[in-house]
């Protein structure tokens, strides 16, 4: 397994005047020994799937397996005319969170990087997608840029949320919608980077505490949070706005604060909101239920 | 690690630990059981047992060992299709053994004539790992196709089976081998590349050694 950097691969792409997703393509066919056109078939697959959890999330209210949530994507798909955040923050938002009500309710997902981040990709692909009117091939290859920007995020740092805590996951996810989102937009490999930065230092420190140990309370509002900052992320990359500090080292920098993260704070439900005194209680309630 | 362990796998929620790891266990444990049953005794310890209904862990093993995949919109009703398929299945929880990892699961599977207890874990992300089978350690993933046999502690059993598997020009990619105590029964796991035919069954198990073979394929 080859070692990478985003400054490698950012290099790579801005020496040959390619886009991300064309190295990554490049680098995954060469590795896996698949051709590109296999490796584009199975993320349209992907993103086939990514499709149906959202129009599914948003077309209904679905309970999750616990009872704690459902119905939250739906609700802000309703609000996407009039809400104060413009449309298409509400659009991803909404689209975010429908695909986590999905996830809650046993149905199919793609993890994106993870499960309890499956939200983020879909929302921000789908909807920057429609509203700059991207062909299905252009979405195909802009989820092969947020898996490279995913893979260097593992090989550096982590995905994992007990290793990590939610920045691992949420905040990973988000930093790879932002590239991918920069890259739909027609931005240089190089304002991709700046945009992943970005978006993964505006989540960094977030921990890990769901409530009962369930992918629901907070992940799933934290699954529109993330949607919402990568496309403010990419929109910052786009004006211009650089990340001061080079995206490898806030790679890097997310890892370590995820060391530094206790144990509690790290997908244990020991600490944070899952402590609170409404947390506790409805993880009782939850248990009492199972037995 | 390919782009594909990045987005994906396809998978039902909520948890790729909880939920689709749970189900490949499911169906590693009814690939190396390998025949019919009519009963299955499923524990699950620790977190599994904790946050497990949430989770829908206990759907997402029966619908493993009834062989289902963890991307099988069908998951969710697997409590009920074991009913329907005549197959009883008992579910015991079990919160606090520590000496275990965090999401482990016993498997017991009972069929004409024969019982075999199966126990793993799920290690994140949805990748699995057997621990035990029928009280002899073992470590494998599933990952890979994988011979499994239960043969004699003695001299010559491994060499016959890798050359074995040479003439057939099956790489191993990976080998373990356990015994209870010397000269008792061992168990060997041999993760290969290429699949292996079901004749690997009927020739290994020629030898007056080797008592048993299982082919888990992926």
């Amino acid at each position: 397994m080859s070692l990478y950097t985003m400054r490698q691969i950012i290099e790579l792409a801005e020496e040959k005047g390619l886009k991300i997703s064309d190295v990554a393509l490049e680098l995954e066919s060469k590795e896996s020994g698949l051709s590109i056109d296999e490796i584009k078939k199975r993320m349209a697959y992907n993103y086939e799937i990514m499709k149906n959890s959202v129009s599914h999330g948003i077309s209904q209210v679905m309970p999750s397996v616990s009872g704690l949530t459902g119905g939250e994507g739906y609700r802000l798909w309703h609000e996407k005319e009039k809400g104060l955040s413009g449309e298409t923050i509400l659009k991803a938002s909404s689209r975010a969170m429908a695909v986590s009500n999905v996830n809650a309710s046993m149905g199919r997902i793609v993890a994106a990087p993870t499960a309890g981040s499956c939200g983020i990709i879909p929302g921000v692909m789908m909807t920057v997608a429609e509203k700059l009117g991207k062909s299905e091939d252009e979405i195909v290859n802009a989820l092969i840029t947020t898996a490279i920007v995913g893979k260097i995020i593992a090989q550096n740092a982590t995905l994992a949320g007990a290793e990590g805590g939610c920045q691992a996951e949420c905040g990973s996810a988000s930093a790879m919608a932002a590239a991918a989102a920069v890259e739909l937009a027609g931005g240089t490999p190089s304002q991709a980077g700046h945009a992943a930065a970005i978006a993964l230092k505006g989540i960094m420190g977030l921990v890990c505490d769901p409530v009962a140990g369930l992918v629901e309370v907070p992940c799933i509002k934290r699954n529109s949070f993330g949607a919402a900052q990568a496309i403010l992320a990419a929109d910052m990359a786009m004006a211009g706005i650089e990340s001061v500090i080079p995206v490898d080292e806030v790679i890097k920098a997310m890892g370590e604060v995820g060391r530094s993260l206790p144990v509690e704070l790290k997908e244990t439900a020991m600490g944070g909101i899952a402590a609170s005194k409404t947390g506790k209680m409805l993880e009782e309630k939850l248990m009492k239920k199972e037995n | 690690m390919n782009l594909f362990d990045i987005i994906g796998p396809v998978m039902i929620g909520p948890s790729s630990s909880h939920t689709a790891g749970a189900a490949r266990l499911g169906k590693l444990a009814r690939n190396i059981f390998g025949e019919d049953f009519n009963k299955a005794d499923i524990t699950l310890y620790n977190s599994f047992a904790k946050t497990g209904q949430g989770h829908g862990t206990d759907k997402a093993i029966v619908a493993g060992i009834l062989g289902m995949d963890p991307d099988d919109e069908d998951l969710r009703n697997a409590i009920d299709l074991s009913h329907e398929s005549g197959i009883e299945v008992n579910l015991i929880l079990e919160e606090s053994k520590r000496e275990l990892h965090p999401n482990t699961a016993k498997i017991i599977l009972y069929g004409k004539d024969k019982t075999m207890s199966i126990t793993g874990c799920s290690l994140g992300g949805g990748r699995v790992m057997i621990q035990d089978i029928d009280g002899f350690k073992t470590e494998f993933t599933g990952e890979f196709n994988t011979i499994i046999s239960v043969q004699r502690d003695k001299p010559g059993i491994v060499a016959y089976v890798t050359s074995y598997l040479a003439q057939k020009n099956i790489n191993i990619a990976q080998m373990k081998l356990s015994r209870r105590s010397k000269g008792d029964m061992a168990l060997m796991i041999i993760e290969t590349d290429e699949t292996p035919p079901k004749s690997v069954k009927e020739d290994l198990e020629k030898h007056e050694g080797i008592y048993k073979i299982v082919i888990s394929t992926i």
